[in-house]
């Protein structure tokens, strides 16, 4: 096992660059920003890393938004996110590095891959980074980690392990301006994926809308599942993506990443209309963002009310319908 | 087959409260229960066995109040339930939880599959069960939905960003099981009363695993929580909208219009 006591020797600061359908994770750019301010911080520099095939203008891609130096690990083999071969090749990675921090995006893959990278490592790992600052004093990464559904924020350190390694949130930071003129050093990673025992056999991904960067969003709760069809045609009119709750997500009416809640997306629109929805603390957490928050439930003691700029205590079975038309004939 | 579960007790979430004074959690009004998505695997477990046969063995790591849920668990069908509890288990991080958990695996044996919740409610970090993948060298399929095992593969439907994707890993293996896939089930009525009155949990302390008491607890963790801050909930106008539908309506479109500024 690695010796990470050695403090001192690990210098700088790596992002995990993630990608799908051929672009880079909004997450992975929201990282390179912050990760930039943090080298300045710092006096030190930043280092992307990304894996997978046919990947090489992501380096240059990664360069504009901020990384210093790009590490590609190009191969066929890494055509498909699997662990053990992203784990195997991100350790060789670190170990020859050795970036005093390395942050990661919070999503399946990267929070599946640096659950089993940090034990590998022998390091601290901190989850789902809603706060990633550096302690003036001691010039060590503290990450504010939410727990309890997402009200409390918990500031984590890791002292004595290198890297300090955490999973970010995706949708709390901006992402930085690409600037076309900014270049860095792109290097290739010799890859050795070493044991890989599962093999993905079928994939089926659909490019969506990212509601974590939506400017208007509704939400379907509990109390719109009968009317959902009517939901998504009240979205469609005023221009608005569409979320829900997590009962929702579990009865498959949308794919999880459309899930809103301590457990699914954080949203930062403008306007967010919450329907049905009860209010609970997991799901408020992620509407915490929302400039204005307007809430229908038939239950005038809904918990959301108290979360909510406005509310209706209405039957969503005839608010929708009257909504629907005055929308039409305006 | 062997399925050995792994459970956590968590307080609820809505029970928790933030002493402003203290900077501490206040859990001495909290109701517990099991970790929602644990409550899945157990399911899943209980599913995979009445296909397979073989047994089902709950894991959890925690002091003695654990007893009665880990109880609950042999209730709904569970065959057996170990319950890790030490004082020096205290404090640890996901890297000591998931070093004990997978020592006690280990010690278990003879085991086919590890089934974990895809993250617990309290702490919700997830990092737990690849981390005992990775300790115990065996591969993982985490935010899993759907689990068939035939021989000694497993097929799962694992969910990722935009939809999901099938995966196929050769048995034993870790898998983390989605909140939501299932509808965990109620304890049979017999049995609930046998599990409660009769059923023997084995507990079993460090010494009895021979961890590495450098590993494990508030020492062995590598993280360290300086403070907790409560995030002041944004301040909202809380301001009704009364009329009948039309007129609600009217309103609401009213608010949208003022949201963008026109």
């Amino acid at each position: 096992m690695q010796d990470t006591t050695q403090v001192s020797e690990f210098k700088g600061i790596m992002v995990y660059l993630e990608h799908s359908a051929g672009q880079l994770e909004s997450v992975s750019l929201e990282i390179l920003g912050k990760a930039r301010e943090l080298a300045e911080r710092l006096a030190t520099d930043v280092t992307g890393v990304i894996l997978g095939y046919d990947i090489r203008e992501f380096g240059e891609e990664a360069a504009q938004f901020g990384a210093d130096r790009v590490l590609v690990a190009d191969s066929p083999s890494l055509a498909q996110y699997t662990t053990e071969a992203f784990c195997n090749v991100l350790a060789e990675v670190v170990r020859d590095r050795k970036p005093e921090i390395f942050l990661l995006g919070a999503t399946h893959d990267g929070r599946d891959l640096a659950g089993r990278l940090a034990v590998r490592l022998n390091t601290g790992l901190t989850a789902h980074a809603v706060q990633v600052d550096i302690e003036p004093e001691t010039n060590l990464l503290v990450c504010g980690v939410p727990g309890f559904g997402g009200s409390i924020v918990a500031r984590c350190k890791c002292p004595r392990s290198r890297p300090q390694m955490a999973t970010v949130r995706p949708g709390i930071f901006p992402v930085p301006e690409r600037r076309p003129q900014r270049k860095g050093a792109i290097e290739t990673v010799q890859v050795n994926t070493g044991q890989v025992r599962t093999k993905v056999v079928e994939r089926s991904v659909k490019a969506g809308v990212d509601i974590a960067r939506a400017e208007i969003v509704v939400i379907a709760g509990r109390g719109a599942v009968t009317y959902f069809d009517s939901v998504r045609k009240f979205a469609d009119s005023i221009g608005s993506a569409i979320g829900v709750t997590r009962p929702l997500a579990d009865r498959e009416l949308m794919p999880r990443d459309y899930q809103v809640g301590s457990t699914g997306i954080a949203v930062t629109p403008k306007l967010a209309i919450v329907l049905g929805a009860s209010g609970a603390a997991h799901f408020v957490s992620g509407i915490r963002g929302a400039k204005t928050v307007i809430s229908v439930n038939k239950d005038p003691d809904a918990d959301i009310n108290a979360d909510a700029d406005y509310f209706v205590v209405e039957d969503i079975g005839r608010l929708l319908p009257a909504l629907l038309s005055k929308l039409e004939g305006k | 087959m062997r399925t050995i579960v792994c459970m956590k007790v968590v307080p609820k979430t809505e029970d928790v409260r933030f002493d402003q004074q203290t900077r501490t959690l206040d859990r001495s009004g909290a109701e517990n229960e099991i970790n929602q998505p644990d409550k899945s695997a157990l399911e899943m477990a209980l599913q995979l066995k009445e296909g397979h046969g073989g047994d089902v063995v709950l894991l959890s790591m925690g002091p003695s109040f654990f007893e009665p849920y880990l109880r609950l668990g042999i209730a709904m069908g569970a065959d057996n339930a170990i319950l890790l509890s030490d004082r020096a288990f205290a404090g640890a991080d996901t890297y000591p939880t998931s070093y004990t958990i997978a020592t006690a695996i280990r010690k278990i044996g003879n085991f086919d599959l590890v089934l974990c919740g895809e993250e617990s409610s309290d702490a919700s970090t997830g990092q737990v069960p690849p981390g005992i993948a990775e300790w115990l060298d065996i591969p993982q399929v985490t935010y899993l939905s759907q689990l068939n095992i035939e021989g000694s593969m497993a097929r799962a439907k694992r969910t990722v960003k935009g939809g999901y994707e099938i995966v196929e890993a050769p048995l034993p293996l870790l898998a983390s099981v989605e909140l939501g896939c299932n509808s965990p089930r109620f304890p049979d009525f017999r049995r609930k009363r046998w599990a409660e009155k009769e059923f023997k949990i084995t507990v079993w302390t460090a010494a009895d695993m021979g961890v590495n008491p450098d590993k494990i607890g508030s020492k062995g963790s590598h993280t360290t929580v300086d403070e907790l801050v409560e995030l002041p909930r944004p301040s909202r106008r809380m301001q009704r909208i009364t009329g009948s539908p039309e007129e609600e309506a009217v309103l609401i479109v009213q608010k949208i219009k003022e949201a963008f500024g026109s």
